[in-house]
């Protein structure tokens, strides 16, 4: 039986579009709004085209901060991405160890982003903090507060403590479900540990560490929070990313149609980086 | 080509319980080099467990594993050249067929050509030929397993292959051509195989001689002929054969045997065995193929009701109900079917007796 064609499924695609509209596609159709316009007050606005963001995208604030952001973002990846693996691939797999290795990595996670902030901000301090205090008195002179260096330090430092449990446990829950078999079958074909990884392990782990990858890179491109309360961007402008030079731009000077042009480019960025990551770790799916 | 050897072997996961469940309970048995065998059982009688011990993925908790007599209790499944296949098809997915094939020769430090060769020949002896560039990954679910058998054939050092049930996940038209090849592949290489298998038929095509398991224990080792005619186990004879063996429950009386008012007449050894055992649990039993049945009364035939028939297209298998016992018994299809009554006897060269499970011989042969 050949059925007529028609486009009459497209009504049942209707709710969620409309549930889609309100949530994402007006407010970013606001924001468009705002990037093309120059407005003053409620009746007063005129049409400016592509000015805002040719303005923005000469704008040398926000090409320090796009490069301070990819720096972050790739040495936050570089670093948790393999760290977590690693921590997974050390947890005890079953057994009251395992739970409690759970527990542990969980806290970080539950802290909220301005007292993860607040924490190393004291953590850090080197009169009452025990870590900068330690440091100091190792003859290491360290103030996060001064030096960009170990501004950077502190802050990454800050984001791999919060963060690494989470890919952690997504390599767990992705280790836990490899078969015996597979570790049996390696053993008996000779195997060494490092072939066990690269060629058992990892291919396992590949969707798990997609999410992992796509979640802390967009996450991280995103991080406003936490520098805000650590550094709040200094020393200088040496910590200062993205969302906060947006921050300052659209509530600080409340320039509204740049800082709408800068939107819209900040969000084609992350959908571009999130694609890419998504397409390079897929590419040889299913060939 | 290597003599596998268990001795008093027996295993329990978990030692420390307050009641140890034995999973292997204490048991010899040899393979003998180069031999075919199937190791046939129920689900959960202990033979993954028994394969995993051979191979050395399993430290046994009692008794030792002998290789040509050497003790490799010890000695980590690496080192023992001994390939395991298992129930479902393990393959490195980011790997090529090829790639696969060739990881246990590239792991034993074989050289590029010796890789070429080798895995060219077992690519041809199970059909790979044309997927070798493929990704393991998107192969179906028998290539697979396949490519699972050939990592395990392509090493000259294996000297024994043990396979988990699998064919599991196989196609029923392909597991018969992939049993063949292994049988092939068994004569070709002449190596010691284990084939683990909860399926009589494949058992009796893939071995010369099959260990039945039962509750941790190899209940008996023999030809498939040998199963079938003189089950050592009654657990044998209900798991061999279809319908199982007919098992009555008897007791102890004058000339032998009886259930109910039915006696059963006994060689002498066999009521020497009677009368030396304390224990009450006596059994007697007979395969249905080997049940005389007429449709008149006959000589000293007992007579039995007849419950029903069930037609299997060559034969036809009757239910019948003597005293309070249930018997089936194999028609051939030319055979008249009795009508509510029929008389059976049992050949005493086919009515075996079992004390406490276990065959009493008919004759003193063990001399
Ligand atoms: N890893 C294990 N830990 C504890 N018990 C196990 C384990 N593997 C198997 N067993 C137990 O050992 C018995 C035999 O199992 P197994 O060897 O897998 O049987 P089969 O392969 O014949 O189905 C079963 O009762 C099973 O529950
Ligand atoms: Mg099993």
């Amino acid at each position: 039986m050949i059925k007529p064609y028609t486009n009459k499924a497209w009504y049942l695609v209707l709710p969620v579009f409309a549930l889609v509209a309100f949530s994402a596609i007006i407010p970013l159709m606001t924001v468009v709004n705002y990037s093309i316009q120059d407005i003053f007050d409620a009746n007063t606005r005129y049409f400016v085209g592509t000015e805002w963001y040719r303005e923005i995208l000469n704008d040398t604030r926000l090409h320090d901060s796009l490069v301070r952001q990819f720096i972050f973002s790739g040495s936050v990846l570089l670093i948790e991405i393999p760290l977590g693996i690693l921590v997974a691939l050390m947890m005890p797999a079953r057994g009251p160890g395992s739970v409690v290795c759970l527990l542990v990595l969980a806290l970080p996670l539950l802290v909220p982003l301005n007292v993860v902030g607040t924490i190393w901000q004291i953590f850090g301090r080197a009169d009452i903090g025990l870590f900068g205090w330690a440091l100091n008195s190792l003859g290491i002179n360290y103030n996060y507060a001064a030096n960009p260096m170990d501004a950077w330090f502190t802050v990454l430092l800050m984001d791999v403590w919060h963060w690494t449990s989470l890919v952690a446990l997504l390599c767990y829950s992705g280790l836990r479900a490899i078969p015996d078999a597979y570790y049996q079958a390696a053993r008996i074909d000779r195997a060494s540990n490092w072939a066990v990884f690269r060629f058992i392990q990892l291919p396992k782990l590949k969707n798990v560490l997609l999410i992992g990858v796509l979640l802390r890179f967009m996450d991280s491109f995103m991080i406003y929070t936490e520098p805000f309360v650590l550094t709040g961007g200094g020393p200088g402008n040496s910590t200062t990313f993205l969302s906060q030079t947006l921050t300052k731009m659209a509530v600080g000077q409340f320039d509204i149609g740049p800082a709408g042009a800068f939107s819209i480019i900040y969000f084609l960025i992350i959908l571009l980086v999130s694609w890419l990551f998504y397409t390079a770790m897929t590419h040889n799916d299913g060939k | 080509m290597a003599e596998i050897q268990l001795k008093s072997l027996a295993h329990c996961y978990d030692k420390q319980a307050d009641e140890p469940l034995y999973a292997i309970r204490e048991m010899n048995h040899v393979w003998q080099k180069g031999g075919a065998y199937a190791l046939l059982g129920p689900s959960g009688c202990g033979k993954s467990t028994l394969l995993n011990i051979i191979s050395g993925l399993l430290e046994p908790s009692d008794g030792e594993v002998l290789f040509d007599g050497v003790r490799v209790n010890d000695i980590p499944p690496q080192e023992r050249n001994i390939a395991q296949v298992f129930q479902f098809p393990v393959v490195y997915d980011t790997m090529t067929v090829f790639d696969n094939l060739a990881f246990p020769l590239r792991n034993m430090g074989a050289s590029k050509a010796k890789v070429q060769s080798k895995v060219g020949e077992i690519a041809e002896i199970l059909d790979l030929t044309a997927v070798l560039n493929k990704k393991a990954a998107n192969l179906s679910a028998d290539e697979k397993q396949k490519v699972s058998m050939g990592r395990g054939l392509v090493r000259d050092d294996v000297s024994a292959i043990l396979f988990d049930e699998p064919l599991t996940v196989i196609d029923p038209h392909l597991k018969w051509k992939l049993r063949r090849k292994l049988k092939q592949i068994h004569e070709q290489f002449n190596i010691t195989m284990v084939y683990v298998t909860h399926d009589q038929l494949e058992a009796s095509t893939f071995a010369d001689k099959i260990a039945v398991m039962y509750n941790g224990q190899v209940v008996q080792f023999g030809t498939p002929r040998e199963l079938f005619e003189q089950p050592n186990h009654t657990f044998v004879g209900y798991f061999i054969g279809s319908p199982g063996m007919n098992l009555m429950e008897v007791e102890r009386c004058e000339q032998g045997v009886c259930f109910g008012p039915q006696q059963i007449a006994l060689s002498p050894v066999e009521m020497a065995a009677v009368n030396a055992s304390q224990s009450n649990n006596l059994k007697v039993g007979i395969r249905p193929e080997f049940v005389h049945v007429w449709d008149k009364p006959n000589g000293d035939a007992y007579q039995a009701e007849v419950l029903f028939v069930e037609d299997l297209g060559t034969y036809k298998i009757l239910s019948l109900k003597l005293g309070e016992q249930v018997i089936k018994a194999r028609l051939q299809e030319d055979q008249r079917v009795p009508q509510q009554h029929a008389y059976i006897s049992f050949p005493e060269q086919w009515l075996m007796l079992y004390i406490d499970e276990y065959l009493v011989a008919k004759e003193d042969n063990h001399d």
